[in-house]
């Protein structure tokens, strides 16, 4: 006891005359000013720089509204805005539709081959977008496309079937690709709705068409109207498509017009910034949404009974057509892009199969990308960022997790939003933000792999945030205490309760998130320069020089070691008990 | 050995508004002694015992260990949990899952300063794990242990350290039936052998009678009757303590005058003679506890002090006992008495209160 008596006395004192040293709260300032300084100085300085004229060697840049004024004053502005409406309403349109058909054939009927639906869950995180179009494109391009050359063999013309550059290609192609994610949300929503509310209005004395518009409906509505938000967003973010489809026929939306803009000479990245504002005033407004539609959907919560399991229908002789249906579906999307691009990687030169190309299949593609000069230094890069990015955005969210969830500190969600934010970033915006924060803040990360970490980083923050918050949530805070009360200080408890507790979690999240660096592209395009190439540049500059088979070849080993590492995520998932966040 | 003087607590509740939980409670435990926390959910009990621990800051008050001040606002001394070396056994146990039973127990040892030799933790770990004997699962997942060995783990991690003070959290709450009534006599057995300081958190009265050898009753954050076991029960110091432990049956009633150690009452079903801890003036309303068990019913008229006569109401066989409700007037008091009395519903009964056992309180 003397021993508490004496240390007792040392607090005091050492209280009274000098703060004692406490790495706790080094950690904790740490990872605090990490997540502001990720979370708002990329926003501050895109809206600063929208607000300036190009800064050049003689002229300071001063503040303006002409880049406001040139971007809403152009009729142009008004087709780029008119044109990503169309993009982004057809494609989450069309991806719902998709998604939500195969999903109540799955929950609510007796299709046969139900095991391969679930594959479906896991081709979004295995083809990156780029990779599918530009199978898309070798599947649908008016002139080598092999749709259109197949269906004109059928029936001898020379009619163009399918030209996938154009509004409706640009679709069909995004739909494609966010149709899994439409399946995965409805299924979600179908199996959360017990069968026994629609069956009670039944016994009530319903109709069909009552118990539809009066129960089904009102019920399922959050869930329909939250999967469209959803995928509205992401149609609205994503550049690959509109890239490679839309800009070589001149069909223009935000996100390629951004990088349009910053890619001309001199480029205008003015206009670029307030082109960005824009679109993160659209995406704001949807993730706000979002957010205010998961909170109400509490109200929903009498929904979610457990243990039920849904009367299927039976569909008789027409289950042959909605397993017919899903093979074709399963075969635009995995199997014609991933057997286009294999053939494609086997040819010298790329042509389209015939006997006579059977002949002359080669390895000589994959012996060219294996010897290609930048190929190595890519993987390196991509590895390095990928691990690295994955391994920060997890030990930073564990910190910033276990403040906003098991303390009671003042301001813990505004921590908890300030960390959320980047989610409202579509990637090439927040390129174009640290682009512009680095090109003024002269510490010698522009033009590094730096510059990229802290683009990977923030903008998957919120991945992290939200795996460890799944997990930090079940960890009874006593468990914490009793830490404290053996004599464990914070950092003790912190390192050897909290973070093995939070394992499941944090190696989940760590390996989604090691995935989803490595396919990142749309930042990358504009921060990457020579020497800091990553896989997914490569491919990009690859499609630029026209070299089709390397490329081909390229992403066929891509898509193989992605499969490794998401079947490796799935088995850790199930081995810890996680479910996908 | 511990005293704890004044101790004011509060917390923030989700509108952000601070509630007052405890209230200038002060009490003192001697060494070696089981004290109890007694009261219902919120009252300021468990914000008291973590106060204590050091996982709470109190507003102000003196909390005190062997001596040495842990807590004191005047002196602006709060020593944080972690160097407090005080042993506390959780609600929820706290069994850290990812751990073994070995690990768990041995935590306090290899965290804890001065450092431990690989020699002496492994020594002192098997002796805890034996005393509460769960020495041959050392080896085994904490995760794989029924509800019985996880409570006597957490023990034993809190005991290992050999702290002054032992602090539990309504450890047997999580407890089927039957499981917590053997813990029970176990707590007991181990507390007694050890002789370890121990303070109890809980809200069942049976566990604080059968294992505390000084009670504190409290209601509202403050501390209402502090005694033993049976002063509590037998001697319930205001109404709310009364209602509290055990069950009783309430009467009013007004003063008629002091008789020698007794005061006699004018009461709703007729004048009685009762006990009363303070000083009562003529002419005062008060409210008299009586016991079910204190009730004695007879078929036959007996003579002496407080004896009533009523008719059986209803009755309810319990098997070790009988539960009788009894109508006196417009009353109906309830009386526990032996299987073996078989008076018939709407039977006149007689009713006798030793006037001992007929504790008058002042009004609440």
């Amino acid at each position: 006891m003397s021993s508490l008596a004496s240390s007792a006395t040392r607090t005091t004192t050492a209280r009274r005359l000098q703060p004692r040293f406490d790495a706790k709260w080094l950690i904790i300032g740490a990872c605090v000013a990490l997540a502001l300084y990720l979370g708002v100085v990329p926003l501050g300085f895109l809206l600063w720089q929208s607000f300036f004229t190009p800064q050049s060697a003689t002229q300071a840049a001063e503040l303006t509204l002409g880049n406001y004024r040139e971007a809403y004053g152009s009729a142009r502005t008004w087709t780029l805005f008119w044109n990503s409406l169309v993009f982004a309403a057809g494609t989450s349109a069309l991806a719902f539709c998709f998604g939500t058909l195969l999903a109540w054939m799955n929950e609510r009927t007796n299709t046969p081959c139900k095991a391969l639906f679930f594959a479906l869950s896991i081709i979004p995180l295995i083809i990156p977008g780029i990779l599918f179009t530009v199978a898309w494109i070798l599947l649908g391009s008016p002139k080598i496309g092999l749709v259109n050359l197949v269906l004109r063999g059928i029936f001898d013309t020379d009619a163009v079937f399918f030209n996938v550059y154009s509004m409706w290609g640009m679709i069909w192609v995004d739909a494609l690709h966010y149709s899994p994610i439409a399946f995965l949300l409805m299924t979600a929503a179908f199996r959360s709705m017990d069968p026994a509310l629609e069956e009670s209005a039944v016994m009530s004395g319903a109709s069909v068409l009552q118990v539809v518009t009066r129960v089904t409906l009102p019920l399922v509505w959050p869930a329909i109207f939250a999967t469209l938000l959803i995928l509205f967003v992401r149609a609205i973010e994503s550049f690959e498509v509109p890239a490679l489809l839309g800009l070589p026929v001149g069909i223009q939306v935000f996100t390629s017009a951004i990088f349009r803009a910053v890619h001309r000479y001199p480029s205008e990245i003015g206009l670029a910034s307030s082109y960005a504002v824009t679109l993160l005033v659209i995406t704001t407004i949807g993730v706000y949404f979002q957010s205010v539609l998961s909170t109400r959907g509490n109200r929903y919560a009498t929904m979610t009974g457990k243990g039920f399991r849904p009367r299927l229908i039976d569909l008789g002789r027409w289950r042959y057509l909605t397993v017919a249906i899903f093979l074709v579906y399963f075969l635009l999307i995995v199997v014609l892009p991933f057997a286009v691009l294999l053939w494609s990687s086997l040819q010298k030169f790329y042509s389209v199969p015939s006997m006579e190309a059977l002949q002359r299949l080669t390895l000589e593609p994959y012996r060219t990308i294996l010897g290609y000069p930048s190929l190595w230094r890519s993987v390196w890069n991509s590895l390095l960022l990928a691990l690295g990015s994955a391994t920060i955005v997890m030990l930073v969210t564990s910190v910033i997790c276990w403040i906003v969830v098991k303390t009671r500190l003042r301001g813990r969600w505004l921590l908890d939003n300030v960390a959320s934010l980047p989610m409202v970033f579509p990637g090439i915006v927040l390129g174009l933000a640290l682009m512009i924060v680095y090109l003024h803040l002269p510490i010698g990360v522009y033009g590094t792999l730096w510059i990229l970490l802290i683009a990977y980083v923030t903008r998957f923050l919120p991945y992290g945030l939200r795996y460890n918050t799944i997990s930090m949530l079940q960890i009874h805070k006593e468990l914490e205490e009793s830490a404290a009360m053996c004599g464990a200080s914070w950092t003790t408890t912190f390192r050897r309760i909290v973070l093995p507790l939070l394992k499941p979690g944090l190696l989940a999240g760590w390996i989604y998130i090691v995935i989803v660096s490595i396919r990142e592209l749309s930042s990358s395009i504009l921060l990457y320069s020579p020497g800091t190439e990553v896989i997914s540049i490569l491919i990009w500059e690859l499609w630029e020089n026209g070299q089709y088979v390397e490329l081909s070849a390229l992403g066929v080993m891509f898509i193989l070691a992605l499969l490794v590492l998401v079947m490796l995520a799935q088995w850790v998932s199930r081995r810890f008990g996680i479910k996908e966040a | 050995m511990l005293t704890v003087r004044g101790l004011c607590t509060e917390y923030i509740d989700e509108r952000g508004e601070s509630i007052r939980a405890a209230h200038e409670v002060s009490f003192e435990v001697p060494q070696g002694k089981l004290f109890t926390l007694l009261g219902p959910s919120g009252c300021g009990k468990t914000t008291t015992l973590r106060s204590i621990a050091g996982l709470e800051r109190p507003r102000s008050g003196e909390i005190t260990v062997e001596g040495t001040v842990i807590y004191s606002s005047e002196r602006n001394v709060f020593i944080p949990p972690n160097r407090r070396r005080l042993g506390m056994v959780f609600q929820s146990y706290a069994i850290w899952p990812h751990m073994t039973v070995f690990q768990n127990a041995a935590f306090p040892l290899q965290v804890g300063k001065p450092r431990n030799s690989r020699k002496t933790i492994e020594e002192r770990v098997r002796r805890v794990l034996k005393v509460v004997a769960l020495e041959d699962m050392a080896e085994r997942e904490a995760t794989k242990l029924s509800g019985g060995q996880q409570q006597r783990l957490a023990l034993a991690r809190a005991l290992v350290m050999e702290p002054p003070l032992l602090l539990l959290d309504e450890p047997l709450s999580n407890l089927d039936a039957k499981l917590r009534e053997r813990m029970r006599f176990e707590l007991k057995r181990l507390q007694r052998d050890i002789g370890i300081t121990t303070v109890y958190v809980t809200h069942d009265q049976s566990e604080a009678l059968a294992l505390s050898h000084s009670i504190a009753v409290m209601n509202k954050g403050q501390i209402q009757q502090t005694g033993s076991p049976r002063e509590i029960y037998e001697r319930p110091g205001s109404q709310f303590v009364a209602d509290f432990i055990g069950s009783t049956n309430f009467l009013h009633a007004t003063v008629i005058g002091r008789e020698g150690d007794l005061y006699r009452v004018r009461s709703e079903i007729g004048d009685l003679k009762v006990r009363a801890g303070d000083e009562l003036d003529p002419g005062m309303p008060v409210v008299v506890s009586v016991r079910p068990e204190d009730l004695r019913l007879s078929e036959q008229a007996t003579r002496g002090d407080n004896v009533l006569q009523g008719t059986v109401h209803t009755k309810v066989f319990l098997g070790e006992s009988v539960d009788f409700e009894v109508k006196v007037g417009e009353r109906v008091l309830l009386s526990r008495a032996h299987p073996s009395l078989g008076t018939r519903v709407g039977h006149p009964i007689y009713l006798s209160l030793d006037a001992e056992k007929c504790i008058a309180l002042r009004e609440a």
